[in-house]
């Protein structure tokens, strides 16, 4: 056995370079290392390098570039529009209806894009996996960091569009940051649970971009929430998207599009119980990762 | 004075191996077991347990490192070094026991791990940088040195999938060896490139070792072991066998060519190569050679399934590359079948080499010689020696002989003046 006092050695690189120059690490068969959140502090810088390799590769070789981040949700939103809108005749609630649509779009495209890549990245980064140590978190967190600046972006299309109507937002605008990070904090904790059993199963893959697909019409993306009839309300509220864009509606639009609170409650609680438990299982299965997959 | 840098007790890594007869790997299979009777599907589940063969990569491993020794981990395919390496980086997960590491270690089980071929070099050197542990700061500050040691400073801005593959290994290399850790650990890496760079490659880990660092060096190249470490540990089987002064020990990777469980896993073939022996002109076992006598490599292996026309390839190698081969795949002249025990061996008829090292090479291909039934290993070592006359050489600089292209034949020199030289090797001196 040895003794738990080792001699800690205080040696510094010869050029003095290195933030954590002196550091001991025990690994021990059964034992959750105590240095994982430690790491993960240490290895801060790589989130955001991950997510800035992603974005450099994601528009390379294609000729408008970056300006797909921008056509991609202006077309989607002038379809949603027409459906929903001209077509389908849905009330709007006061507001024009591409704001409507557009403030519905921001935080599902957000999350279905986030949950699609961070879904993938662990397999999509296993030469990664396999070859070098950092915590796997920073890999599934920085895919979601990259949908996050696509979502930035798009949102200087809804800034675009509302100066366009010569829309003024209410005071409530305040609050969309809350919003955005209830957003955020779904697409993380999802994102995680797909991407830990995507090294498993990767039956995932199949099933993701079904998600994805029916969540679109599923969530009050292309219409508002309250023409659901009222006691089908809070069963439509158990999607957590509901509350989030019910939100991002009315801290952005305000005019009709009251908040529900029970479902903004219960879209709190899941995201909270989602990213929580996201977060325990991909702990618990990642260091078997590098065996898996 | 010396301070331990790296101590492991028992260390040991179980992997499950062996398919069960229900593949429990897909969803459906889990979720329609779950869903058609709970009860069923628990117990199945630990019926399934008890079929799993358990597999130890490595078992009762206990070594303790001093800071600033270069250690050789050497040993055959599927002996257990790589786990140790991937344990020791933390990619996986001990099974058993525990190790502790005592400084700022850095991991190298690959060259360019994480490189981007659509980013440019500048940007993969950075995003490298970050992935092996390196704080943007430090990067940027070295980037300068990394350029340097590269030699690609004209291609900076250029995507890395335009680069030639010399040029992608340099790079990686390079970002890698400016990591300045306390404890470095490195897992083949010299195997790529060209011969000046791995020579360049090897003179950075020298001055890493000389500088105080504690490096494990992962190799199948004996000379690249000998040369940097003084210490070395054979693994076999998934347990250390032997553990010393590095010149032993290599030997003893040579002479040890006993089957173990090590050498059974190699592929589904079940050949294993079971001794190797070199013998000179007369018949007489020796690792010592003289320019122009003949090399003899005997080899008996054991083919537990048959093997129908496997074709054989032995390359002798010395310090500055491949010197020459015997290859099935060319001649055509292959057994007609492998079954059991047998013996199998080449003469090269006096071997034109000069004064250095060598090892022999050996690699088995299957029938349609595309299947690897043995990737190249080294199983043989010798060496030459012989006064430099022999040769036919006078020259004043003789010393650098070691550093000399290998293979030698007769040639004469038509100087200016109208003489003419040849320089040939004199008839062997056999029998000595």
């Amino acid at each position: 056995m040895v003794t738990d006092n080792l001699p800690v050695k205080q040696m510094a690189p010869s050029d003095g370079l290195g933030t954590s120059s002196t550091s001991q690490l025990l690994i021990e068969a059964g034992r959750t290392e105590e240095q994982y959140w430690r790491d993960l502090w240490r290895y801060r810088e790589l989130f955001f390098f991950l997510a800035w390799r992603d974005l450099l590769v994601r528009y390379k070789q294609t000729v408008v570039g970056v300006s797909w981040s921008i056509i991609r949700p202006l077309f989607t939103m002038v379809i949603l529009t027409v459906v929903f809108g001209k077509l389908s005749k849905m009330p709007s609630g006061g507001s024009p209806y591409p704001l409507l649509v557009l403030c519905g779009m921001l935080p599902w495209n957000l999350f279905s894009t986030a949950i699609s890549d961070s879904g993938n990245s662990m397999v999509a980064n296993s030469n990664l996996i396999s070859k070098i140590y950092f915590p796997r978190l920073i890999i599934g967190v920085s895919s979601v960091i990259t949908s996050f600046v696509d979502f930035l972006i798009s949102a200087l299309l809804m800034v675009g569009l509302m100066s366009w109507y010569r829309f003024v937002p209410p005071v409530s605008a305040l609050l969309l940051p809350l919003f955005i990070l209830l957003a955020f904090s779904a697409s993380v904790g999802i994102g995680l649970w797909i991407a830990a059993l995507m090294v498993k199963y990767r039956d995932l893959r199949f099933i993701v971009p079904f998600i994805v697909q029916f969540g679109l019409y599923l969530s009050p993306v292309g219409f508002q929430s309250s023409i659901v009839p009222d006691r089908f309300r809070l069963l439509y509220s158990l999607n957590p998207m509901v509350g989030i864009i019910d939100g991002f509606r009315w801290s952005l639009l305000g005019a009709q599009n009251s908040l529900y609170l029970p479902a903004l409650t219960i879209s709190v609680i899941e995201v909270a119980a989602i990213l929580i438990s996201g977060v325990l299982y991909f702990r618990r299965t990642e260091r078997t990762f590098a065996d898996v997959i | 004075m010396s301070e331990t840098a790296i101590v492991i007790e028992n260390l040991g890594k179980r992997y499950v191996i062996g398919k069960q007869k229900q593949g429990v790997d897909g969803m459906r299979h889990v979720l329609e077991g779950v869903i058609r009777s709970p009860g069923a599907w628990l117990k199945s589940r630990r019926e399934t347990k008890l079929r799993q063969v358990d597999f130890w990569a490595l078992r009762n491993v206990s070594l303790s490192i001093n800071q600033g020794e270069v250690v050789g981990i050497i040993g055959r395919n599927g002996a257990g070094k790589s786990t140790l390496l991937k344990l020791l980086s933390r990619i996986t997960v001990p099974t058993e026991g525990r190790f502790r590491i005592n400084g700022r270690t850095a991991s190298l089980l690959e060259v360019g791990t994480g490189f981007h071929v659509e980013l440019t070099g500048r940007e993969n050197i950075f995003l490298n940088g970050a992935i092996l542990g390196m704080a943007r700061g430090e990067i940027a500050k070295k980037f300068d040195q990394i350029v340097d040691f590269s030699e690609i400073e004209d291609f900076l801005d250029t995507p890395v999938k335009r680069y030639s593959s010399g040029m992608y290994i340099r790079l990686a290399f390079a970002v890698a060896a400016h990591l300045e850790p306390e404890v470095l650990i490195v897992d083949e890496v010299l195997a790529v490139g060209d011969a000046a760079f791995q020579k360049k490659c090897l003179g950075k880990m020298e001055n890493f070792a000389q500088s105080g660092r504690t490096v494990l060096f992962v190799s199948h190249n004996m000379d690249a072991v000998r040369t940097l470490c003084q210490r070395a540990i054979l693994f076999d089987g998934g347990k250390i066998r032997a553990d010393g002064y590095v010149d032993s020990v290599v030997e003893d990777y040579f002479s040890r060519f006993s089957t173990s469980s090590g050498q059974q896993l190699r592929g589904d073939y079940g050949l294993a190569i079971e001794k190797v022996v070199l013998k000179n002109d007369g018949g007489q076992e020796t690792r010592q050679f003289c320019p122009g006598e003949d090399l003899i490599i005997e080899i008996t292996f054991d083919a537990q399934k048959c093997l129908e026309k496997p074709y054989f390839i032995l390359v002798v190698r010395g310090q500055k590359g491949n010197c020459f081969t015997a290859n099935m795949l060319l001649d055509g002249h292959r057994p007609k079948l492998l079954n059991g025990k047998g013996k199998i061996s080449c003469r090269f008829k006096s071997i034109p080499l000069l004064p250095q090292r060598y090892t022999v090479q050996l690699a088995i291909k299957a029938n349609n010689g595309i299947d690897v039934l043995m990737p190249y290993e080294d199983i043989g070592l010798f060496i030459v020696t012989a006064d430099l006359v022999t040769y036919g050489y006078k020259g004043e600089f003789q010393t650098r002989v070691s550093e000399a292209t290998s293979v030698v034949i007769p040639y004469e020199w038509q100087l200016p003046d109208g003489t003419s030289a040849t320089v040939s090797l004199s008839a062997p001196v056999s029998a000595i």
